[in-house]
């Protein structure tokens, strides 16, 4: 298996598509236009690091964090589920579990916001069973609902491809030596469906940290993230340097928590630079 | 069996946890009011106006195509990348997948920006085919980071034993690793499908004049509010895709009967 | 594998295929393309268009006037007339990437009300022709709120508390609380607009959310009970919800225009301008008047408009109630300052 030119169209694909606009960004970013036309600057980086965008930093990290989490609990049970049904079935599954994310986003968001809101559905139901009404709406945990809501796919499917044709023989092996259902869960079936669990967290926390319209939507706005700031600052002030700043520093960041977690895995494929 | 039953449970709350807003779409496209504040009766009348709005049709087209060739190239040239970089050592590969993990980890407006310069720079003519290509561009990395792990856990044992009987590269790679990979494959089809037929941002930067998909429609009536048009328009395109799902469900299971009275 | 390769490579060929051929273009005189908000003009008025002067329009939509500036400002896009807001149009004016409209090759323009002509983003009228205008206003539940509403002051109130809805925009939140303090909605002022910021930090408490098009089933719904709004959605939810009323400020407001302007990468300007006097045309203006609902500044479409509309003073208020109401400007540098303020009062 040494053919690695099969990856060569990718590698040009991402060159000319990736790459490319990368240093564009980078030559926004320390760049500043003056009276005397372009000048070489720092300052851009200099106002990122600012008290104010490291609190907006701080919660986007930490809302995304959460979400993560979150998806991870609530996704890798729906993952074993979906390995371990009859075939047939389960590719019908798989699919349902997809398709409300083929609806638009902003078309769902929405009635998401029909659901939790103080007359909505949900509150009223609470309200008749005699319940404390939820009050979630424009809240940071209506913003991790919305999160966990439309990146909960991205966690469940790499890991439940992984543990699909996990080798039986391995799993029957350890019961026949005695293993528990815990001891069997830790010491195998979830190492074992690693890869697929650091595939399903880059997946959901990297857009988790980026995104924007779920905290303007579900979050009333009333909490900027890093997302909210970039956007703002591309299409609102017109200063693409600070915005191509603030994303090469959240890149930067990510890129080195990627970096520490891929020590974890043994292999060290899918890891960072660093 | 108690487990079972939880299973099934779990499932099922899952299941409604990502239906519930389907629901209330299906619901508003039946609703006389434009309004979702309101139920003011029962109504077709998006439905009709919904066929005669060739705007809404036309980008539902765009839409489709631009996310069926999208993902189906994204998951060639990345299937075939992740088997490239699965072979790969040392630095290059750490280098490949760090510029993998960039465009997930750029936000949507800086990726759609950059592309658009792109374009703009090269002088390409904006439409059909820059959409299709942003597409690709960001779909790629999630077919990558879906088919790698499988690749992680292929037997390399099993490759070479079918070389050792006298297969080419290329059968071994289709008979052998294909299907052992299949479900990453599977999954970062679905995942690419996903991506592109609900994108706005990148989307909106990197087409031209006249060429719209349902995305950018949708969140350019965000001002003056969304049409129940679109809820009808959703609840029809549910509809077919479960619909399609029964017909296939049907047949695949019509196969396997069959397949076991061979037996 | 094979299969899918060749499935791609049939879809791909078709695609083009279709693609090149909606290319092609029939023996239309021109083509003109056109970039408005969504669903802000109706369609049939279009497609009249191509069949009267057999000019075929290339339609498209954009969501924020920001979105469109920053692809209009890229380049390599050829619109011909775009109609973008106010504000936007003196920036695009000071970066002169619009073109002069020859108002001799618009003569309905005479049929703008003299009101909306001369304002502060085009002062000489020598770029734009309005489309459509409004004003920004404070929209209330009578069963919710039983003080008088008439000053912005209403929006630091105690008592409605988690009732209160303001928009997600920077300028029009700092705009109102200028205002208020009594200062220009323009002020680049800094000292005024720390005193703006101050007050915006303090009423974050009160706040419900910062919204945009959401505040309309907000408030039909029930769900606050006090919310700034722009004026044309003002006249759709008092229709829905007859508990609604909408009162512009005694200490003035914004009042908004989106017109229609040329940029300079047109290739058909002669075409653009004939687009432009044909929506000035009464009865297609009177058309997008009825689709849209919003305010329009054509004398003889407000003549021919049903009476209990153009009487009321949502759609139509009276010189006087717009005495110290003002039009946004092009902030330029400000901006950044602005940007920062509402990210202070967000991050809190």
């Amino acid at each position: 298996m040494k053919k690695n030119w099969i990856s060569y169209p990718y590698v040009v694909w991402m060159i000319i598509f990736t790459l490319v606009p990368l240093v564009l960004v980078i030559y926004y970013s320390v760049v500043s236009v003056t009276d005397n036309g372009i000048a070489l600057t720092l300052q851009h980086f200099k106002k990122v690091f600012e008290p104010i965008y490291i609190i907006v930093f701080l919660r986007s990290i930490k809302l995304a964090l959460i979400s993560t989490a979150v998806c991870l609990v609530l996704g890798y049970p729906m993952a074993m589920i979906l390995a371990d049904r009859g075939l047939s079935k389960r590719n019908i599954l798989i699919v349902l579990f997809v398709i409300p994310m083929w609806m638009n986003f902003l078309a769902r968001t929405y009635a998401w916001m029909t659901l939790l809101e103080k007359n909505g559905p949900i509150e009223t139901m609470l309200s008749n069973l005699g319940l404390p009404p939820l009050g979630i709406l424009y809240t940071e945990k209506a913003v991790i609902l919305g999160m966990v809501y439309n990146f909960l796919p991205f966690m469940v499917l790499p890991i439940y491809s992984v543990l699909s044709k996990t080798e039986k023989h391995i799993v029957e092996a350890a019961e026949d030596l005695g293993a528990t259902p815990y001891i069997k869960f830790k010491r195998i079936i979830f190492p074992l469906s690693l890869p697929g669990v650091i595939s399903g967290i880059t997946m959901v926390f990297m857009p988790a940290v980026t995104t924007f319209v779920i905290s303007e939507l579900l979050g009333g706005s009333q909490y900027t993230l890093i997302g909210n700031l970039i956007e703002r600052q591309f299409l609102g002030t017109m200063d693409w340097g600070f915005g191509s700043a603030l994303s090469i520093v959240l890149m930067l960041l990510i890129l080195l928590s990627m970096g520490v977690m891929s020590r974890y895995e043994k292999e060290n494929e899918g890891g960072g630079l660093w | 069996m108690v487990t079972t039953f939880l299973k099934r449970i779990y499932t099922f709350i899952i299941f409604f946890f990502l239906y519930a807003p389907i629901l209330v779409l299906i619901v508003f496209s039946f609703n006389n009011s434009k309004s979702r504040a309101r139920w003011d009766g029962f109504t077709f009348k998006w439905y009709i106006e919904l066929f005669n709005d060739q705007y809404i049709m036309a980008s539902l087209y765009n839409t489709l195509m631009i996310a069926l060739i999208s993902s189906l190239a994204a998951t060639f040239i990345g299937t075939a990348a992740a088997i490239g970089i699965h072979n790969m050592k040392g630095l290059s590969k750490k280098l490949v997948m760090n510029v993998t993990y960039l465009p997930v980890l750029n936000p949507d407006i800086v990726t759609g920006i950059a592309l658009m310069m792109l374009f703009v720079f090269a002088n390409m003519h904006r439409g059909f085919f820059t959409l299709l290509m942003a597409h690709i561009t960001f779909s790629l990395p999630f077919v990558i980071m879906s088919v790698l792990p499988k690749m992680k856990q292929l037997n390399n044992q099993l490759y070479d034993a079918a070389l050792d009987l006298g297969a080419s590269p290329v059968y071994a790679y289709r008979r052998v690793v294909l299907p052992q990979i299949m479900p990453g494959v599977v999954t970062g089809f679905l995942l690419a499908f996903t991506l592109s037929i609900d994108d706005f941002v990148i989307s909106f930067f990197t087409t031209g004049a006249g060429v719209s998909n349902l995305a950018i429609t949708i969140y350019s009536m965000a001002r003056r509010g969304i049409k129940p048009e679109i809820n009808a328009l959703l609840t029809i395109m549910f509809v077919s895709i479960l619909l399609l799902l029964i017909i296939i469900n049907n047949r695949m299971s019509k196969d396997s009967e069959r397949e076991d009275k061979v037996k | 594998m094979k299969k899918v390769c060749c499935f791609v490579v049939f879809l791909i060929i078709s695609a083009a295929s279709v693609f090149l051929m909606s290319g092609c273009s029939e023996s239309y005189k021109a083509t003109i393309k056109v970039y408005n908000w969504g669903d802000y003009i109706d369609k049939d008025v279009l497609e009249s268009f191509t069949t009267e002067h057999n000019i075929k329009v290339i339609y498209s939509e954009f969501a924020t006037n920001e979105d469109m500036y920053a692809k209009l400002k890229a380049g390599g896009e050829d619109y011909d007339v775009v109609i973008p807001s106010d504000y936007m149009i003196k920036r695009m004016i000071n970066d002169d990437i619009l073109y002069k409209i020859d108002l001799n090759n618009i003569p309905n323009y005479k049929l703008i009300d003299d009101r909306f002509k001369n304002l502060a983003y085009d002062r000489e009228n020598e770029y734009s022709v309005p489309y459509m205008w409004g004003t920004v206003g404070l929209l209330y539940n009578k069963k919710m709120v039983d003080d008088v509403v008439d000053s912005w002051s209403i929006l630091w109130n105690e008592k409605y508390k988690k009732q209160i809805l303001m928009l997600d925009s920077q300028r029009d939140s700092i705009g109102i609380t200028l205002k208020m303090l009594g200062h220009s909605l323009n002020s680049k002022d800094e000292a005024q607009l720390e005193e703006a910021k101050e007050m915006l930090m303090d009423q974050k408490p009160l706040v419900l959310a910062y919204v945009g098009d959401a505040v309309k089933d907000k408030m039909i719904g029930g769900e606050a009970a006090l919310a700034v709004v722009w004026s044309g959605d003002a006249i759709y939810m008092k229709r829905e919800n007859p508990d609604l009323e909408y009162v512009i400020p005694k200490e003035g407001s914004n009042i908004w225009f989106d017109a229609m302007v040329i940029p300079k990468t047109s290739k058909n300007k002669k075409e653009a301008e004939l687009f432009i006097d044909y929506m000035c045309r009464t009865d297609i203006a009177l058309k997008n008047a009825e689709f849209i609902g919003f305010s329009t500044p054509h004398t003889e479409v407000k003549s021919q408009l049903p009476v209990e509309l153009t009487s009321d003073k949502t759609v139509y208020p009276g010189v006087d109630d717009l005495s110290n109401s003002e039009v946004f400007e092009d902030l330029s540098d400000t901006l950044s300052i602005y940007d920062r303020i509402w990210t202070e009062i967000k991050a809190k």
